[in-house]
């Protein structure tokens, strides 16, 4: 079985997978359960600053969307940092600490945004001989209202100074929680490293309403006829925080700045996505508060059984792997041709795929009478709707279409040269001529 | 006390009330919401769809079913309805594994189709448990049709007449309507009185009257009702039943299976309704099998159906004969019935084994002999009482492809009229296509 252990910024875990700053992170007992289960790390949920702590709702602060059989696909949540009293976190953070020393365990917090805030805060949080800390510039909902969370992310100057600031006062690494809710990733992260951050973690939850109840004809979750924006997390909002991680991963400006992966991991597989994408580790939430503490035992078991048939022995081997892979649109191969084509012994019939193409796309599948799918080559654009509308995995593939014949769609033979939009006829500001 | 399986004779009481009641419960229980949102979202919405082609009625299964995975199965109820008026019962009797579920694409790929029947019924249930009735009358066009018989057939037939503005009359010999939804569908498969309240859902179009006990051929004349109306549609099901032409035929505890069932579907108290210890079934069909079933159900110690031709022959689909046989009745195949010995009633019947040869069935000349106080014969049933001058084809009512018989202005449907299979649903499309070739012959 392959080693897990993983260290991000010199910080040990047994494995990559922490727990999300958030309630399964809230309180001592559910950090000790999350231990016993078998989690690497966690970010103690976020602190405030002394004095009478935050009040949350009391109505109900989540609402979801669900998939097939009522599978959760998407969360939302309302709910703001810690609502109990600074004291209490931190002793019970030193407790924890102590009793699990080969665990990672981070210190999230959102205070005002002044220096004398941070200044008082940081040394209560390093006396608990915490590992590090975490700074949530993210929370889109109720903290931003007050300036602080994701009112803070959304200006890279204040992430820059407040980085400063903590750097000033606090000796371990300090991570950056970036909030999506932003137009360009980048400029956070690199304002998060200007300021000095040892990393960046993200995503923070998505600005959402996710849902609208059609009688009171109010957003939910409804509070008193009335509903607010929340934050999206869960399975759902995957794809958008890989694509943050990997714009930061290959942004020259943040290249090597270490990333704590969030955003819908739920699976061994969401883990080694990320991390081949430039995480030094994942940190969870939803799959979390979806299934318990258990799911971690999978997120484990997978990875190292995959691990184990690529031959990597340490997670060092593949993290950032991808990332010399993604590219922008202008450098992909325009001379690179596949098509669609249908396994006949796969094939179930549905139509689907015609369908699709058919009133959708490019009129490229032909049906028979007797209910046979082909595919036209001298139509298909290998578009792949056809791939993913499928309901049988391995079906419809895309095969490319090797040197040296012809693609029946433009009638040219496939020279195997590669060639981009750069220097494409087409292109007015082509830099070169074909 | 219940008596036990072992009483000899055709006795009652065999088993208690509340083991009767649960032996006569659904056969299929209806789903819940969340149920039929799951077997829903297994549906591929397919593009010419499979399933649809092969029901009779046509009806729209992907779009009912997304209208139920959608969340709105009172739309899905209207989308069933519009081309099967009874889809709720069909829901409930259609051998689904011979129509819409055998070729459901998911059947082909895994061998577990979409549960197209289970999702009607989820939907068309919905529906009626509130009271609604989703169609109205179009403006009245001042015809009148005569409907004779108040089969699926004849029931469909005049929904749509109604519906389309003519005056409806439906006659029934019987002081019930419903035809063998009412008197022959396994109780199993229609319970809580469904028969029943699906006639007077339906009923609710308005523009329909029922007559009762009114017979033709004795209280009624196809010239009087042509004379009468403006069409007349014919749908009297098949009355007769095939003789076995066996010694001992005529012995006491021998009967028609139909008679049984449709005695057992009119029972007050099933616990009241006498079966044999040792019943023998002659027949492969659904109505062998839904009589052999409901004996063993009814607390009968041995049931036998006896079919003359192998397995692959039998008229039951394969899930029908799985089930008898989950039901512990015992399927013997190539043999025919010899005789039936007793003294006054029957004791045994003599059963002699068959031989296929170029479709036809011979006796091979050995015979075995089971213990058998109660024979149902349930080889077939005839067409009969069909009035005089009309044309027969296979010993049906001879109709074109929209029901037209050899006689002008008089239509014919279901059970009685040549081609289609004899199942609700297709006398259902029957009834259907008939009424709209009347309206057009009517209003053209
Ligand atoms: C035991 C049994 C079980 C069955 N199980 C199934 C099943 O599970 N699924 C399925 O799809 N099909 C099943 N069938 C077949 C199905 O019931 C018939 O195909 C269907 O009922 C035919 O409808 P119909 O309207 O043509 O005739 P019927 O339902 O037979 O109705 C005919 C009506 O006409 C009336 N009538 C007859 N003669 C006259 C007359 N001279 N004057 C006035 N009225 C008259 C009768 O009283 C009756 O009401 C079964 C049949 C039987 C016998
Ligand atoms: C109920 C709830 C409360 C949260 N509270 C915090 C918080 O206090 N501090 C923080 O940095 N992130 C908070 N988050 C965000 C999560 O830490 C995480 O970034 C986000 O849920 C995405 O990860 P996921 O898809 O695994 O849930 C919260 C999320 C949820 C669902
Ligand atoms: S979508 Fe897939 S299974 Fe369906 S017809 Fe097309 S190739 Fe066949
Ligand atoms: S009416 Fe019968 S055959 Fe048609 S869809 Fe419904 S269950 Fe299937
Ligand atoms: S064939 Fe099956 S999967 Fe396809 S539409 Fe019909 S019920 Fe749905």
């Amino acid at each position: 079985m392959a080693d897990l252990t993983t260290e991000f910024l010199g910080i040990k875990s047994p494995n990559p997978f922490w727990l999300a700053s958030a309630p399964p992170t809230d309180k001592e007992y559910n950090v000790r359960r999350a231990f016993e289960a078998g989690w690497g790390g966690v970010v103690w949920k976020t602190l405030g600053s002394e004095g009478p702590p935050v009040v949350n709702v009391n109505g109900p602060r989540y609402g979801a969307i669900w998939g097939a059989d009522r599978r959760l696909l998407g969360l939302n949540n309302i709910e703001l940092i810690t609502d109990r009293s600074l004291e209490t976190n931190l002793e019970e953070i030193t407790r924890v600490k102590k009793d699990y020393p080969d665990r990672a365990v981070i210190v999230s917090i959102m205070v005002p945004c002044e220096e004398e805030a941070w200044k008082a805060i940081l040394p209560k949080v390093e006396a608990t001989g915490a590992d590090g800390i975490e700074l949530n510039f993210g929370c889109p909902h109720g903290m931003a209202e007050r300036g602080m969370g994701s009112a803070v992310g959304q200006v890279p100057e204040y992430i820059q100074m407040v980085t400063e600031w903590c750097k000033k006062y606090y000796s371990k690494p300090v991570i950056v929680k970036l909030t999506p809710n932003i137009t360009d990733v980048r400029f956070p992260a690199r304002a998060a490293k200007a300021g000095g951050g040892d990393a960046v973690s993200l995503i923070n939850t998505i600005n959402s309403i996710v849902s609208v109840d059609l009688d009171s004809m109010a957003p939910e979750p409804t509070i008193g006829g009335k509903g607010t924006h929340g934050g999206y997390c869960g399975p759902a909002v995957k794809p958008i925080a890989m694509n943050m991680v990997a714009e930061i991963a290959r942004d020259p400006q943040t290249h090597g700045l270490p990333i704590s992966a969030i955003g819908g991991v739920t699976t061994w597989k969401d883990a080694a996505e990320f991390m081949a994408l430039g995480a030094g580790n994942v940190q969870v939430c939803t799959a979390a508060m979806t299934y318990g503490f258990n799911v971690v035992k999978e997120m484990i078991s997978g990875l190292s059984n995959w691990m184990d048939e690529k031959g990597y022995t340490s997670t060092q081997d593949f993290i950032g792997m991808a990332v010399p892979n993604v590219t922008d649109w202008q450098y992909l191969d325009l001379n690179f041709v596949t098509k669609a084509k249908i396994s006949q012994d796969d094939c179930i019939k549905c139509g689907r795929c015609y369908a699709a193409c058919e009133d959708t796309s490019h009129q490229a599948i032909a049906m028979s009478e007797d209910r046979t799918f082909t595919v036209k080559d001298e139509e298909c654009v290998a578009c792949n709707l056809c791939v993913n509308v499928c309901p049988v995995e391995g079906c419809i593939t895309m095969e490319e279409v090797p040197v040296g014949e012809v693609d029946l769609r433009t009638g040219k033979v496939v020279t195997g040269e590669y060639a981009n939009w750069t220097t494409h006829p087409n292109n007015p500001s082509a830099t070169a001529a074909e | 006390m219940a008596m036990s399986h072992q009483a000899s004779g055709i006795q009652a009481g065999r088993l208690s009330a509340p083991e009767i009641a649960d032996n006569f419960g659904d056969l299929h229980a209806p789903y819940d919401q969340h149920e039929a949102a799951v077997a829903a979202d297994r549906c591929y919405f397919c593009y010419d769809a499979p399933c649809m082609t092969a029901c009779p009625t046509s009806i729209d299964i992907p779009q009912f079913i997304r209208e139920i995975q959608a969340g709105h199965p009172v739309s899905a109820a209207k989308t069933i309805l519009e081309q099967n008026i009874l889809g709720g019962m069909c829901a409930r009797v259609c051998p689904t594994e011979t129509l819409c579920e055998e070729v459901c694409v998911r059947e082909t790929a895994e061998g577990k189709p979409v549960e197209i029947g289970r999702l009607q019924r989820y939907a068309t249930d919905t529906l009626m448990a509130r009271g609604v009735h989703p169609f109205t009358r179009a403006e009245a066009t001042g015809k009148r049709v005569a409907v004779v018989g108040a089969g699926p057939a004849g029931l469909a037939a005049a929904h749509r007449l109604a519906m389309l503005g003519h005056d409806v009359v439906v006659y029934d010999g019987k002081d019930k309507a419903g035809g063998l939804n009412e008197f022959g569908i396994a109780a199993y498969k229609s319970t809580n009185d469904f028969a029943a309240r699906e006639v007077e859902w339906l009923l609710q179009i308005g523009g329909i009257s029922m007559e009762y006990g009114k017979k033709l051929g004795q209280d009624l004349s196809l010239d009087a009702l042509k004379g009468d109306f403006d069409a007349v549609f014919l749908s009297i099901g098949l009355g007769g039943v095939n003789a076995l032409r066996s010694a001992g035929e005529d012995k006491d505890g021998v009967r028609d299976a139909v008679d049984f069932i449709a005695e057992l579907r009119q029972a007050e108290d099933l616990s009241a309704l006498p079966v044999g210890r040792n019943v023998v079934v002659i027949g492969g069909g659904m109505t062998a099998v839904d009589a052999a079933v409901q004996s063993k159900l009814l607390g009968a110690e041995n049931v036998t159906i006896a079919y003359r031709r192998g397995r692959e022959a039998m008229g039951a689909s394969r899930f029908e004969q799985d089930l008898a046989a989950s039901k512990g009745v015992k399927l013997m195949f190539n043999v025919m019935p010899k005789a039936i010995h007793g003294n006054g009633a029957a004791a045994e019947i003599e059963l002699e084994y068959t031989e296929v040869k170029g479709g036809r069935v011979s006796g091979t000349g050995e015979t075995v002999r089971l213990v058998a106080d109660q024979v149902f014969k349930a080889i077939g049933q005839t067409l009969e009482g069909q009035p005089e001058g009309l044309e027969i084809e296979g010993g049906k009512i001879k109709v074109s492809e929209t029901g037209q018989t050899s006689v002008a202005g008089v239509w014919a449907g279901g059970d009685c009229a040549s081609g289609g299979e004899d199942l609700t649903v297709t006398a259902v499309a029957e009834g259907r296509d008939a009424a709209m070739d009347i309206h057009s012959s009517l209003m053209g």
